[in-house]
């Protein structure tokens, strides 16, 4: 087994994306939490902000980023040739 | 037929049976619906639930049963996406999840949350750092893949250990969910509903293993989905006229927040606080005063009845004074018990915390406190989620990389479905309770209050403290589990709708505990019987161990659950804390850094589990007691941070020495790196790496 330069490309291109998402998931965790009373207590449709991002926001967003990462290697595994083939 | 068609075929069958069964489980309970208002007994429903879903699961049991090996460790891996996804949420969603987290949520506010954060954020780590890679490596367990990559069976034994270790912890609180709602479906004592419930998880893992489980846990998952929705969107419609309670309780939250403005100003919620504040401060008085209390007090309550007698005081009067003198303690250690209890009243006299206000505390530093544990515990939950083997193993079950990553996907977004709507639920009973029951009069409470004031005073009990005849706030002691339980009650639903909610309970605890059996029995047979002690038993034997070992397993646990003496919302989290602290380091670095090396994971696992267990151990009540520790919680907390949350310390403590460990040691050999490679991509041209052989 030999690894190729596109091959090094595919994953440092997957470790860009894993990082970028789990900066995401990082500030609406954490960070939004962390100021939940400073900055994020305003009213959002009946909510104090830092309450709905708790309760709905965040799983909206982890859903999403989930949904996102996984359209995304899918296609990044054809670009570059990685992908299985056809199972399903 | 081609692989490919017939997969196709394969996950075309399986939609319409599932809808077929979907179909049938609804038009059940219509019948059941009907049989009600024709006057059948409402124990008879519970029965005909208790009975109809059990039966249901054996059957799945007994017509998936196998003694193929890759049937029954991974369930021929052939799930599509989508249905690993349902069977993921139901393996996922405990009966904590199911009945405990909306109570959380009405008795916590905005400090529960973090349980709602944490139980579904983790999934972001599970889809970006382990399930793709599992599912290439491809094998049956988690410690397997430990051992291929740290070379060896240290590694592998050490694995095998942490998930007993996680596994066990936690299905002993599932079969003691099992054990409670079974009894209240049916009547039965508890300690028999353990039993009941057991066979119900064995039938159904023992015959067919992991295919067995996955098919279970789809219909699983639609009986414990429908279960939770319909009472919240009929509670929806009494109150704000619209059937989507998670779009809309924000308006609730508001007139919530006006009404908790009135209550906290009221005089009469005052007053009742204020009887319970003078209640405490006299039973600590008390305390301090024995051993000469007891006698005074008894001296006390027996000149008031002989001048009650003297005066020819009415006879209610006459009657209270009498009790006193019938339920005095009845020596100094009674005394004592007695009074520390009566102390506990404190906690009755606090205001009632604001639902929407983010770290409520008395002072800066009790605030910050407080969002520090918030922040860990959402941190031990996530992490733990992404560790726990249960849930890992479930991505070796589908057919490629791909479906593993679309897998991931449709297991958070079933999940969602009933975590996005428990906030909501919560609200709404909290607006139900704090407008129409409280200040409404003790000769009109309704119904349901008064069928589960019997039922169990533990889970609600009202008493006209002031006796003013009015419902105060303050009146109302309630536990979190009724929320749930007896949200179709307060809906004003029929019963059918009580014994489906109590049925999807059973089916979230079932479950449940049905993946961490497995877990539990295929470490012992799979890892450390085959691979470690007998590797060349048969595929016929592994499974019979398997399915021996299952067994004990099982009973062991339920045994351990009827002794009742563990605290149940603390096991399920220190499950996600040894987790935690035992295989996220090892597991992630394993996949993202060719470098880590096999004694560096050995040593980082065993020092973030033992950390973990250590923390726990010196801080929290119940495993001090059995430890016998017995220097003070204070001296032992670190940073104030709660024993639910002691992963916080594991987890980094993990990654430092797996680093450090490794950057000393030489670096692991050609074959193992070759193996990371191999795991990374879903496809190499000319890989002919066979994980098989590692």
């Amino acid at each position: 087994m030999q690894l190729t330069e596109r091959h090094r490309e595919y994953w440092s291109r997957n470790l860009r994306i894993t990082a970028v998402l789990l900066a995401i998931w990082f500030v609406v965790t954490f960070v939004v939490s962390y100021y939940a009373r400073e900055f994020f207590s305003f009213t959002f449709f009946g909510w104090p902000f830092s309450f709905w991002m708790g309760a709905q926001g965040a799983l909206i967003v982890y859903v999403i980023i989930i949904w996102y990462y996984a359209r995304c290697m899918n296609n990044l595994d054809r670009e570059y040739g990685v992908d299985e083939a056809e199972e399903e | 037929m081609s692989a490919v068609t017939t997969q196709k075929a394969f996950t075309a069958q399986l939609k319409k049976v599932y809808t077929l069964y979907t179909g049938g489980f609804l038009f059940f309970l219509v019948v059941l619906a009907i049989l009600e208002r024709l006057g059948m007994p409402r124990a008879w429903i519970g029965y005909t639930f208790l009975l109809a879903t059990v039966v249901l699961y054996a059957a799945i049991g007994v017509m998936s049963r196998t003694s193929d090996a890759s049937e029954y460790y991974v369930a021929g891996r052939r799930v599509p996406a989508v249905f690993n996804g349902m069977a993921t949420g139901a393996d996922w969603m405990s009966a904590a999840s199911f009945i405990g987290m909306a109570g959380t949520l009405y008795l916590q506010g905005y400090s529960g949350l973090a349980f709602i954060m944490g139980w579904t954020g983790g999934y972001v780590l599970v889809a970006l750092f382990l399930a793709p890679y599992l599912r290439k490596f491809g094998q049956f367990t988690i410690p397997d893949f430990l051992g291929a990559r740290y070379g060896g069976n240290t590694a592998r034994f050490v694995g095998v250990v942490i998930a007993i270790l996680c596994s066990f912890v936690y299905v002993v609180a599932q079969i003691y969910g099992v054990g409670l709602i079974t009894a209240r479906l049916s009547g039965l004592s508890f300690e028999v509903g353990v039993f009941v419930g057991l066979a119900g998880i064995l039938v159904c893992s023992f015959l067919g293993g992991m295919r067995a489980v996955t098919w279970t846990q789809v219909a699983q998952y639609i009986i414990l989905i429908v279960a939770y929705m319909i009472p919240v969107v009929w509670l929806s419609v009494k109150h704000t006229n619209i059937p989507l309670p998670q779009f809309v309780y924000g308006a609730v939250l508001e007139k919530v927040t006006v009404r908790e403005d009135q209550l906290l100003k009221d005089p009469k919620e005052l007053e009742v606080r204020k009887i319970f504040a003078d209640r405490a401060a006299s039973a600590e008085a008390k305390l301090k005063g024995l051993p000469g209390s007891f006698d005074s007090g008894k001296a006390d309550v027996q000149k008031l009845l002989e001048d009650a007698k003297a005066a020819n005081a009415p006879a209610d009067q006459l009657a209270a004074a009498q009790k006193a003198v019938d339920t005095y303690p009845k020596d100094a250690a009674a005394a004592r018990a007695a009074w520390t209890k009566e102390v506990g009243v404190k906690g009755r006299a606090a205001a009632p915390l604001r639902h929407g206000e983010a770290y409520p505390a008395a002072n800066e530093k009790a605030r910050d406190i407080s969002r520090k544990n918030f922040l860990a515990l959402i941190f031990c939950l996530m992490v733990g989620t992404a560790a726990l083997p249960h849930i890992l193993m479930r991505y070796y079950t589908t057919p490629s990389v791909k479906a593993a990553r679309d897998s991931v996907f449709w297991s958070l977004f079933f999940i969602f479905l009933l975590y996005f709507t428990a906030p909501a639920l919560a609200v709404l009973v909290k607006f139900d309770i704090y407008t129409l029951l409280v200040g409404s009069e003790f000769a009109k409470l309704p119904a349901w209050v008064n069928s589960w004031q019997r039922v169990d005073p533990g889970l609600l009990s009202i008493v006209d403290v002031n006796k003013d005849g009015i419902v105060q706030l303050a009146e109302i002691a309630i536990g979190g589990d009724i929320v749930v339980l007896a949200t179709p009650e307060i809906a004003g639903l029929p019963y059918v709708i009580s014994g489906l909610v109590a049925a999807g309970g059973l089916a979230a605890a079932l479950s449940t505990a049905d993946g961490l059996l497995l877990t539990i029995a295929n470490a012992l047979s799979h890892d450390l019987y085959y691979k470690m002690i007998n590797p060349n038993a048969s595929t016929a034997t592994r499974i019979a161990v398997s399915k021996a070992l299952l067994l004990v397993v099982a009973i062991f646990a339920a045994y351990v659950a009827s002794l009742k003496t563990a605290d149940i919302l603390f096991l399920v989290s220190a499950a996600f804390s040894l987790a935690a602290g035992g295989f996220f380091p090892a597991l992630v670095l394993g996949i993202f850094w060719k470098r880590a090396t096999g004694i560096a994971a050995v040593l980082g696992m065993i020092a973030g589990v033992s950390v973990t267990f250590y923390y726990m151990a010196t801080t929290q009540p119940w495993m001090r007691g059995m430890f016998n520790v017995t220097s003070s919680i204070a001296d032992n907390t670190w940073w104030d941070i709660s024993p639910i949350s002691a992963g916080v310390f594991g987890v980094p403590l993990g990654f430092v020495i797996i680093i450090v460990v490794s950057l000393v040691t030489p670096a692991p050999k050609r074959e193992v790196q070759e193996l990371v490679e191999h795991v990374r991509y879903p496809r190499i041209k000319g890989d002919t790496l066979d994980t098989n052989s590692l």
